[in-house]
Protein backbone atom coordinates (compact mmCIF):
# COMPACT_ATOMS: atom_id res chain seq x y z
CA UNK A 1 0.00 0.00 0.00
CA UNK A 2 1.38 3.38 -1.04
CA UNK A 3 0.95 5.77 1.88
CA UNK A 4 1.62 9.44 1.53
CA UNK A 5 4.22 10.81 3.93
CA UNK A 6 3.33 13.93 5.84
CA UNK A 7 5.30 17.00 6.69
CA UNK A 8 5.22 17.98 10.37
CA UNK A 9 6.63 20.82 12.45
CA UNK A 10 7.07 20.21 16.13
CA UNK A 11 8.90 22.10 18.82
CA UNK A 12 10.89 19.74 21.03
CA UNK A 13 12.67 21.15 24.07
CA UNK A 14 12.39 24.62 22.57
CA UNK A 15 13.85 23.66 19.17
CA UNK A 16 11.66 23.62 16.06
CA UNK A 17 11.99 20.46 13.95
CA UNK A 18 10.51 19.75 10.53
CA UNK A 19 10.28 16.23 9.20
CA UNK A 20 8.63 14.18 6.48
CA UNK A 21 7.27 11.04 8.11
CA UNK A 22 4.97 8.08 7.67
CA UNK A 23 1.65 8.55 9.50
CA UNK A 24 2.13 5.28 11.37
CA UNK A 25 5.32 6.45 13.07
CA UNK A 26 4.67 6.67 16.81
CA UNK A 27 5.79 9.78 18.64
CA UNK A 28 8.34 7.88 20.72
CA UNK A 29 9.93 6.34 17.61
CA UNK A 30 10.03 9.79 16.03
CA UNK A 31 11.79 11.27 19.06
CA UNK A 32 14.32 8.47 19.22
CA UNK A 33 14.76 7.47 15.57
CA UNK A 34 14.36 10.77 13.74
CA UNK A 35 15.58 13.29 16.31
CA UNK A 36 18.06 11.04 18.14
CA UNK A 37 16.53 11.91 21.51
CA UNK A 38 16.96 8.51 23.11
CA UNK A 39 16.32 9.66 26.67
CA UNK A 40 12.66 8.76 26.20
CA UNK A 41 12.49 4.98 26.53
CA UNK A 42 10.31 2.47 24.68
CA UNK A 43 8.89 -0.03 27.11
CA UNK A 44 5.64 -1.87 26.53
CA UNK A 45 4.39 0.01 23.46
CA UNK A 46 0.80 -0.28 24.59
CA UNK A 47 0.46 2.38 27.23
CA UNK A 48 0.93 0.29 30.36
CA UNK A 49 4.46 1.01 31.60
CA UNK A 50 4.84 4.79 31.19
CA UNK A 51 8.57 4.65 30.30
CA UNK A 52 7.86 6.77 27.20
CA UNK A 53 6.09 9.58 29.09
CA UNK A 54 6.75 13.05 27.64
CA UNK A 55 5.04 16.39 28.07
CA UNK A 56 2.76 17.51 25.24
CA UNK A 57 1.80 21.15 25.72
CA UNK A 58 2.69 20.67 29.38
CA UNK A 59 0.63 17.49 29.89
CA UNK A 60 2.24 14.13 30.64
CA UNK A 61 1.27 11.66 27.91
CA UNK A 62 2.39 8.27 26.61
CA UNK A 63 4.45 8.86 23.48
CA UNK A 64 3.86 5.24 22.38
CA UNK A 65 0.11 5.97 22.24
CA UNK A 66 0.46 8.96 19.96
CA UNK A 67 1.40 9.27 16.35
CA UNK A 68 4.10 11.76 15.52
CA UNK A 69 1.77 13.37 12.97
CA UNK A 70 -0.64 14.16 15.80
CA UNK A 71 2.01 16.34 17.45
CA UNK A 72 2.18 18.59 14.36
CA UNK A 73 2.19 22.24 15.42
CA UNK A 74 2.58 21.41 19.10
CA UNK A 75 5.35 21.61 21.63
CA UNK A 76 6.98 18.77 23.52
CA UNK A 77 9.28 18.46 26.47
CA UNK A 78 11.42 15.35 26.90
CA UNK A 79 13.86 14.41 29.63
CA UNK A 80 16.71 15.92 27.60
CA UNK A 81 14.99 19.29 27.85
CA UNK A 82 15.29 19.37 31.63
CA UNK A 83 19.03 19.96 31.70
CA UNK A 84 19.93 23.64 31.89
CA UNK A 85 23.49 25.00 31.61
CA UNK A 86 24.88 21.49 31.87
CA UNK A 87 23.19 20.98 35.22
CA UNK A 88 20.71 18.23 36.02
CA UNK A 89 17.21 19.43 36.84
CA UNK A 90 16.33 19.46 40.57
CA UNK A 91 13.91 16.54 39.96
CA UNK A 92 16.76 14.52 38.43
CA UNK A 93 19.06 15.40 41.33
CA UNK A 94 16.36 14.37 43.78
CA UNK A 95 15.99 10.97 42.11
CA UNK A 96 19.78 10.47 42.37
CA UNK A 97 20.03 11.58 45.97
CA UNK A 98 16.98 9.68 47.22
CA UNK A 99 17.92 6.55 45.21
CA UNK A 100 14.76 6.75 43.11
CA UNK A 101 16.25 4.44 40.50
CA UNK A 102 18.27 1.27 40.09
CA UNK A 103 18.45 0.13 36.45
CA UNK A 104 17.09 3.47 35.27
CA UNK A 105 14.97 2.21 32.41
CA UNK A 106 11.71 3.61 33.78
CA UNK A 107 13.29 6.78 35.16
CA UNK A 108 12.71 9.24 32.28
CA UNK A 109 9.01 8.43 32.45
CA UNK A 110 8.85 8.88 36.22
CA UNK A 111 10.71 12.17 35.96
CA UNK A 112 8.38 13.57 33.31
CA UNK A 113 5.28 12.49 35.27
CA UNK A 114 6.79 14.14 38.35
CA UNK A 115 7.51 17.29 36.35
CA UNK A 116 3.86 17.72 35.39
CA UNK A 117 2.70 16.99 38.94
CA UNK A 118 5.05 19.46 40.61
CA UNK A 119 4.30 22.14 38.03
CA UNK A 120 0.59 21.88 38.83
CA UNK A 121 0.93 21.12 42.52
CA UNK A 122 4.21 22.28 44.05
CA UNK A 123 3.36 20.69 47.39
CA UNK A 124 1.33 17.54 46.66
CA UNK A 125 0.03 15.13 49.29
CA UNK A 126 1.42 11.58 49.33
CA UNK A 127 -1.91 10.42 47.94
CA UNK A 128 -1.62 12.80 44.99
CA UNK A 129 1.96 11.66 44.35
CA UNK A 130 0.93 7.99 44.47
CA UNK A 131 -1.94 8.65 42.08
CA UNK A 132 0.48 10.03 39.49
CA UNK A 133 3.26 7.49 40.12
CA UNK A 134 0.66 4.75 39.61
CA UNK A 135 0.90 5.59 35.92
CA UNK A 136 4.53 4.46 35.70
CA UNK A 137 5.93 1.00 36.32
CA UNK A 138 9.25 0.32 38.04
CA UNK A 139 10.47 -3.24 38.50
CA UNK A 140 13.51 -2.46 40.67
CA UNK A 141 12.85 -0.01 43.47
CA UNK A 142 9.59 -1.02 45.08
CA UNK A 143 8.47 2.60 44.63
CA UNK A 144 9.11 3.81 48.18
CA UNK A 145 12.36 5.50 47.18
CA UNK A 146 10.61 7.04 44.17
CA UNK A 147 7.97 8.51 46.45
CA UNK A 148 10.78 9.91 48.59
CA UNK A 149 12.49 11.28 45.48
CA UNK A 150 9.35 13.17 44.53
CA UNK A 151 9.04 14.58 48.05
CA UNK A 152 12.67 15.68 47.92
CA UNK A 153 12.14 17.15 44.44
CA UNK A 154 9.18 19.15 45.74
CA UNK A 155 11.33 20.59 48.52
CA UNK A 156 14.19 21.42 46.14
CA UNK A 157 11.84 23.07 43.64
CA UNK A 158 10.08 25.13 46.24
CA UNK A 159 13.39 26.65 47.31
CA UNK A 160 14.35 27.09 43.62
CA UNK A 161 11.02 28.70 42.73
CA UNK A 162 9.25 26.09 40.55
CA UNK A 163 9.93 23.48 37.86
CA UNK A 164 11.15 25.87 35.15
CA UNK B 1 4.64 -3.70 18.09
CA UNK B 2 4.45 -1.02 15.42
CA UNK B 3 1.20 0.11 13.79
CA UNK B 4 0.45 -1.22 10.30
CA UNK B 5 0.37 1.34 7.46
CA UNK B 6 -2.72 3.50 7.13
CA UNK B 7 -3.75 6.70 5.48
CA UNK B 8 -4.07 9.64 7.87
CA UNK B 9 -6.78 12.24 7.44
CA UNK B 10 -7.52 15.36 9.43
CA UNK B 11 -11.07 16.67 8.95
CA UNK B 12 -11.86 20.30 9.69
CA UNK B 13 -15.43 19.68 10.80
CA UNK B 14 -17.79 16.96 12.01
CA UNK B 15 -19.47 17.04 8.61
CA UNK B 16 -16.14 16.38 6.89
CA UNK B 17 -15.31 13.59 9.36
CA UNK B 18 -18.61 11.86 8.60
CA UNK B 19 -18.10 12.32 4.88
CA UNK B 20 -14.61 10.75 5.13
CA UNK B 21 -16.08 7.83 7.08
CA UNK B 22 -18.64 7.35 4.32
CA UNK B 23 -16.02 7.53 1.57
CA UNK B 24 -14.04 4.76 3.26
CA UNK B 25 -17.11 2.59 3.61
CA UNK B 26 -16.35 1.07 7.00
CA UNK B 27 -12.60 0.72 6.40
CA UNK B 28 -11.65 3.88 8.31
CA UNK B 29 -11.52 4.44 12.08
CA UNK B 30 -11.88 7.67 14.00
CA UNK B 31 -9.02 8.37 16.37
CA UNK B 32 -9.46 10.75 19.29
CA UNK B 33 -7.30 10.25 22.41
CA UNK B 34 -6.09 6.93 21.02
CA UNK B 35 -5.60 5.40 24.46
CA UNK B 36 -7.47 2.25 23.40
CA UNK B 37 -7.05 2.37 19.62
CA UNK B 38 -3.26 2.91 19.62
CA UNK B 39 -2.59 -0.30 21.60
CA UNK B 40 -4.85 -2.15 19.15
CA UNK B 41 -2.86 -0.68 16.25
CA UNK B 42 0.51 -1.35 17.87
CA UNK B 43 -0.50 -4.97 18.43
CA UNK B 44 -2.04 -5.06 14.96
CA UNK B 45 -5.37 -6.20 16.28
CA UNK B 46 -6.83 -3.34 14.22
CA UNK B 47 -5.78 -2.63 10.64
CA UNK B 48 -7.90 0.23 9.36
CA UNK B 49 -7.19 1.53 5.84
CA UNK B 50 -7.36 5.07 7.20
CA UNK B 51 -7.35 6.93 10.49
CA UNK B 52 -9.52 10.01 10.71
CA UNK B 53 -8.06 12.18 13.45
CA UNK B 54 -10.75 14.22 15.21
CA UNK B 55 -8.42 15.76 17.80
CA UNK B 56 -8.44 19.10 16.00
CA UNK B 57 -12.23 19.50 16.14
CA UNK B 58 -11.90 21.94 19.01
CA UNK B 59 -15.58 22.84 18.93
CA UNK B 60 -16.24 19.39 20.42
CA UNK B 61 -14.04 20.16 23.44
CA UNK B 62 -16.30 21.53 26.20
CA UNK B 63 -18.20 20.91 29.42
CA UNK B 64 -21.20 23.21 29.76
CA UNK B 65 -24.66 23.49 31.23
CA UNK B 66 -27.52 22.55 28.94
CA UNK B 67 -31.20 21.85 29.59
CA UNK B 68 -30.70 21.64 33.34
CA UNK B 69 -27.91 19.10 32.92
CA UNK B 70 -24.38 18.98 31.56
CA UNK B 71 -23.32 18.69 27.94
CA UNK B 72 -19.88 17.26 27.27
CA UNK B 73 -18.25 17.45 23.84
CA UNK B 74 -17.01 14.10 22.56
CA UNK B 75 -13.32 14.99 22.32
CA UNK B 76 -13.09 16.57 25.77
CA UNK B 77 -10.17 14.93 27.57
CA UNK B 78 -11.11 12.82 30.58
CA UNK B 79 -8.72 14.91 32.66
CA UNK B 80 -10.53 18.09 31.61
CA UNK B 81 -13.89 16.59 32.61
CA UNK B 82 -12.44 15.39 35.92
CA UNK B 83 -11.02 18.83 36.74
CA UNK B 84 -14.06 20.79 35.57
CA UNK B 85 -15.62 22.80 38.39
CA UNK B 86 -19.02 22.29 36.79
CA UNK B 87 -18.56 18.53 37.04
CA UNK B 88 -17.15 18.68 40.57
CA UNK B 89 -20.02 20.86 41.80
CA UNK B 90 -22.98 19.67 39.77
CA UNK B 91 -22.15 16.04 39.04
CA UNK B 92 -19.67 14.79 41.65
CA UNK B 93 -20.58 11.21 40.70
CA UNK B 94 -18.82 11.69 37.35
CA UNK B 95 -15.81 13.31 39.01
CA UNK B 96 -15.54 10.34 41.39
CA UNK B 97 -15.90 7.77 38.61
CA UNK B 98 -13.14 9.38 36.55
CA UNK B 99 -10.66 8.87 39.41
CA UNK B 100 -10.88 5.14 38.61
CA UNK B 101 -10.11 5.61 34.90
CA UNK B 102 -6.54 4.38 34.52
CA UNK B 103 -3.94 7.03 35.45
CA UNK B 104 -3.63 10.82 35.07
CA UNK B 105 -1.21 10.36 32.15
CA UNK B 106 -3.87 8.37 30.27
CA UNK B 107 -6.71 10.72 31.22
CA UNK B 108 -4.62 13.65 29.89
CA UNK B 109 -5.09 12.21 26.43
CA UNK B 110 -8.10 9.89 26.58
CA UNK B 111 -11.42 11.49 25.67
CA UNK B 112 -14.81 11.17 27.32
CA UNK B 113 -16.54 10.42 24.02
CA UNK B 114 -13.83 7.98 22.98
CA UNK B 115 -14.32 5.87 26.08
CA UNK B 116 -18.07 5.70 25.43
CA UNK B 117 -17.67 4.85 21.75
CA UNK B 118 -15.03 2.22 22.55
CA UNK B 119 -17.43 0.60 25.05
CA UNK B 120 -15.04 -1.55 27.04
CA UNK B 121 -17.14 -3.70 29.42
CA UNK B 122 -15.00 -2.76 32.41
CA UNK B 123 -14.88 0.98 31.69
CA UNK B 124 -16.35 3.50 34.10
CA UNK B 125 -17.66 6.19 31.70
CA UNK B 126 -20.20 3.90 29.99
CA UNK B 127 -21.47 2.81 33.42
CA UNK B 128 -21.89 6.45 34.48
CA UNK B 129 -23.78 7.17 31.26
CA UNK B 130 -26.14 4.28 31.94
CA UNK B 131 -26.61 5.17 35.61
CA UNK B 132 -27.55 8.74 34.68
CA UNK B 133 -29.65 7.82 31.65
CA UNK B 134 -27.40 9.96 29.44
CA UNK B 135 -28.29 10.93 25.90
CA UNK B 136 -25.83 10.51 23.05
CA UNK B 137 -25.77 12.94 20.11
CA UNK B 138 -24.58 11.18 17.00
CA UNK B 139 -23.72 12.72 13.63
CA UNK B 140 -24.13 10.67 10.47
CA UNK B 141 -24.54 11.11 6.72
CA UNK B 142 -28.29 11.70 7.18
CA UNK B 143 -27.90 14.26 9.97
CA UNK B 144 -28.02 13.99 13.76
CA UNK B 145 -29.74 11.38 15.89
CA UNK B 146 -30.11 10.98 19.64
CA UNK B 147 -29.77 7.69 21.49
CA UNK B 148 -30.33 6.97 25.18
CA UNK B 149 -27.57 5.20 27.09
CA UNK B 150 -29.86 2.20 27.65
CA UNK B 151 -29.97 1.64 23.88
CA UNK B 152 -26.39 2.64 23.04
CA UNK B 153 -24.26 -0.29 24.24
CA UNK B 154 -24.83 -3.54 22.35
CA UNK B 155 -22.06 -5.93 23.41
CA UNK B 156 -18.26 -6.08 23.88
CA UNK B 157 -16.71 -3.00 22.27
CA UNK B 158 -19.85 -2.58 20.19
CA UNK B 159 -22.39 0.24 20.21
CA UNK B 160 -25.19 1.37 17.93
CA UNK B 161 -22.72 3.69 16.16
CA UNK B 162 -22.66 2.83 12.46
CA UNK B 163 -19.26 2.81 10.69
CA UNK B 164 -20.29 6.11 9.08
CA UNK B 165 -21.33 7.80 12.33
CA UNK B 166 -19.54 9.84 14.95
CA UNK B 167 -20.44 10.57 18.57
CA UNK B 168 -20.38 14.35 19.02
CA UNK B 169 -21.86 15.11 22.45
CA UNK B 170 -23.19 13.48 25.59
CA UNK B 171 -25.97 15.02 27.68
CA UNK B 172 -25.94 14.06 31.33
CA UNK B 173 -28.92 14.92 33.55
CA UNK B 174 -28.13 16.14 37.07
CA UNK B 175 -29.31 14.15 40.06
CA UNK B 176 -32.60 15.25 41.66
CA UNK B 177 -32.88 16.54 45.24
CA UNK B 178 -32.40 14.07 48.13
CA UNK B 179 -30.43 11.78 45.87
CA UNK B 180 -27.25 10.02 46.94
CA UNK B 181 -24.73 8.21 44.79
CA UNK B 182 -21.78 5.89 45.03
CA UNK B 183 -19.06 4.51 42.77
CA UNK B 184 -17.48 1.24 43.91
CA UNK B 185 -14.84 -0.72 42.08
CA UNK B 186 -12.37 -3.52 42.69
CA UNK B 187 -9.24 -3.92 40.58
CA UNK B 188 -5.86 -5.51 41.25
CA UNK B 189 -4.19 -2.13 41.54
CA UNK B 190 -5.59 1.37 41.39
CA UNK B 191 -6.00 2.31 37.74
CA UNK B 192 -6.15 -1.26 36.44
CA UNK B 193 -9.19 -2.48 34.55
CA UNK B 194 -12.11 -3.10 36.91
CA UNK B 195 -12.75 -6.72 37.81
CA UNK B 196 -16.17 -5.48 38.84
CA UNK B 197 -17.75 -2.17 39.67
CA UNK B 198 -21.08 -0.78 40.79
CA UNK B 199 -22.63 2.66 40.46
CA UNK B 200 -25.69 3.32 42.59
CA UNK B 201 -28.00 6.33 42.61
CA UNK B 202 -30.75 6.51 45.23
CA UNK B 203 -33.52 9.07 45.85
CA UNK B 204 -35.37 9.28 49.15
CA UNK B 205 -38.86 10.70 49.66
CA UNK B 206 -40.06 12.89 52.55
CA UNK B 207 -40.54 9.90 54.85
CA UNK B 208 -37.00 8.63 54.19
CA UNK B 209 -38.11 5.76 51.97
CA UNK B 210 -36.43 5.03 48.67
CA UNK B 211 -38.53 6.47 45.84
CA UNK B 212 -36.13 5.68 43.02
CA UNK B 213 -32.91 3.72 42.62
CA UNK B 214 -30.62 2.90 39.76
CA UNK B 215 -27.92 0.30 40.12
CA UNK B 216 -25.45 -0.31 37.31
CA UNK B 217 -22.91 -3.13 37.27
CA UNK B 218 -19.81 -2.97 35.10
CA UNK B 219 -16.96 -5.35 34.38
CA UNK B 220 -19.23 -8.36 34.81
CA UNK B 221 -21.14 -8.51 31.52
CA UNK B 222 -20.42 -7.59 27.87
CA UNK B 223 -21.87 -4.12 28.53
CA UNK B 224 -22.65 -2.13 31.66
CA UNK B 225 -25.95 -3.48 32.92
CA UNK B 226 -28.83 -2.25 35.11
CA UNK B 227 -29.55 -4.51 38.07
CA UNK B 228 -33.33 -4.15 37.81
CA UNK B 229 -34.04 -6.97 40.26
CA UNK B 230 -31.91 -5.24 42.88
CA UNK B 231 -33.51 -1.86 42.17
CA UNK B 232 -36.94 -3.40 42.81
CA UNK B 233 -35.86 -4.44 46.30
CA UNK B 234 -35.21 -0.78 47.05
CA UNK B 235 -38.50 0.56 45.66
CA UNK B 236 -40.54 1.99 48.57
CA UNK B 237 -38.21 0.44 51.15
CA UNK B 238 -36.58 2.19 54.07
CA UNK B 239 -32.81 2.00 53.44
CA UNK B 240 -31.02 -0.28 55.87
CA UNK B 241 -28.56 -3.13 56.06
CA UNK B 242 -31.11 -5.88 55.54
CA UNK B 243 -32.45 -4.21 52.40
CA UNK B 244 -28.93 -3.61 51.05
CA UNK B 245 -28.05 -7.22 51.66
CA UNK B 246 -31.11 -8.46 49.84
CA UNK B 247 -30.43 -6.07 46.94
CA UNK B 248 -26.83 -7.30 46.78
CA UNK B 249 -28.02 -10.90 46.47
CA UNK B 250 -30.35 -9.90 43.65
CA UNK B 251 -27.55 -7.99 41.90
CA UNK B 252 -25.30 -11.04 41.97
CA UNK B 253 -27.94 -12.97 40.04
CA UNK B 254 -28.44 -10.36 37.33
CA UNK B 255 -25.78 -11.80 35.04
CA UNK B 256 -26.22 -15.49 34.27
CA UNK B 257 -22.63 -16.06 33.29
CA UNK B 258 -20.36 -13.25 34.48
CA UNK B 259 -17.19 -12.54 32.49
CA UNK B 260 -14.44 -14.98 33.34
CA UNK B 261 -10.83 -14.40 32.39
CA UNK B 262 -7.25 -14.41 33.64
CA UNK B 263 -8.01 -11.43 35.93
CA UNK B 264 -11.03 -12.83 37.75
CA UNK B 265 -13.28 -15.87 37.53
CA UNK B 266 -16.97 -15.48 36.86
CA UNK B 267 -17.74 -16.65 40.38
CA UNK B 268 -15.45 -14.02 41.88
CA UNK B 269 -17.06 -11.32 39.75
CA UNK B 270 -20.49 -12.48 40.90
CA UNK B 271 -19.31 -12.23 44.50
CA UNK B 272 -17.93 -8.73 43.86
CA UNK B 273 -21.22 -7.62 42.29
CA UNK B 274 -23.02 -8.58 45.50
CA UNK B 275 -20.55 -7.00 47.92
CA UNK B 276 -20.08 -3.83 45.89
CA UNK B 277 -23.84 -3.35 45.45
CA UNK B 278 -24.26 -3.56 49.22
CA UNK B 279 -21.48 -1.03 49.80
CA UNK B 280 -22.70 1.27 47.03
CA UNK B 281 -26.24 1.35 48.42
CA UNK B 282 -25.01 2.05 51.94
CA UNK B 283 -22.90 4.95 50.72
CA UNK B 284 -25.57 6.29 48.36
CA UNK B 285 -28.23 6.29 51.11
CA UNK B 286 -25.87 8.06 53.49
CA UNK B 287 -25.44 10.83 50.89
CA UNK B 288 -29.15 11.09 50.00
Amino acid sequence: MEIKKRQIRVTVNGVLHEALIEPRLTLVDFLRGELGLCGTHVGCEHGVCGACTVLLEGKAVRSCLMLAVQADGQSLLTVEGLIANGQLHPIQKAFMEARGLQCGFCTPGFIMSTYELLTEKPNPTDEEVRDVLGGNLCRCTGYQSILESVRLAATKLQSAGGTK
Amino acid sequence: MKPPPFDYLVPGSVREAVSLLKQHDGEAKLIAGGQSLMPLLNMRLARPAALIDVNRLKDLDYVREADGGLAIGAITRQRTVEKSDLVKNRLPLLHAALQYVSHPQIRNRGTFGGSLAHADPSAECPAVALALDAEFRIAGPEGERKVKAGDFFLTYLTTVLEPTEMLTEVRLPLLPARTGWSVQEVSRRHGDFAMAGVIAVMTLDGSGKCSAARIVLFGVAPTPIRAHAAEQVLAGAKPGEAVFEQAGKKASGVVEEPLSDIHASGEFRRHLAEVLTRRALAEASSRA
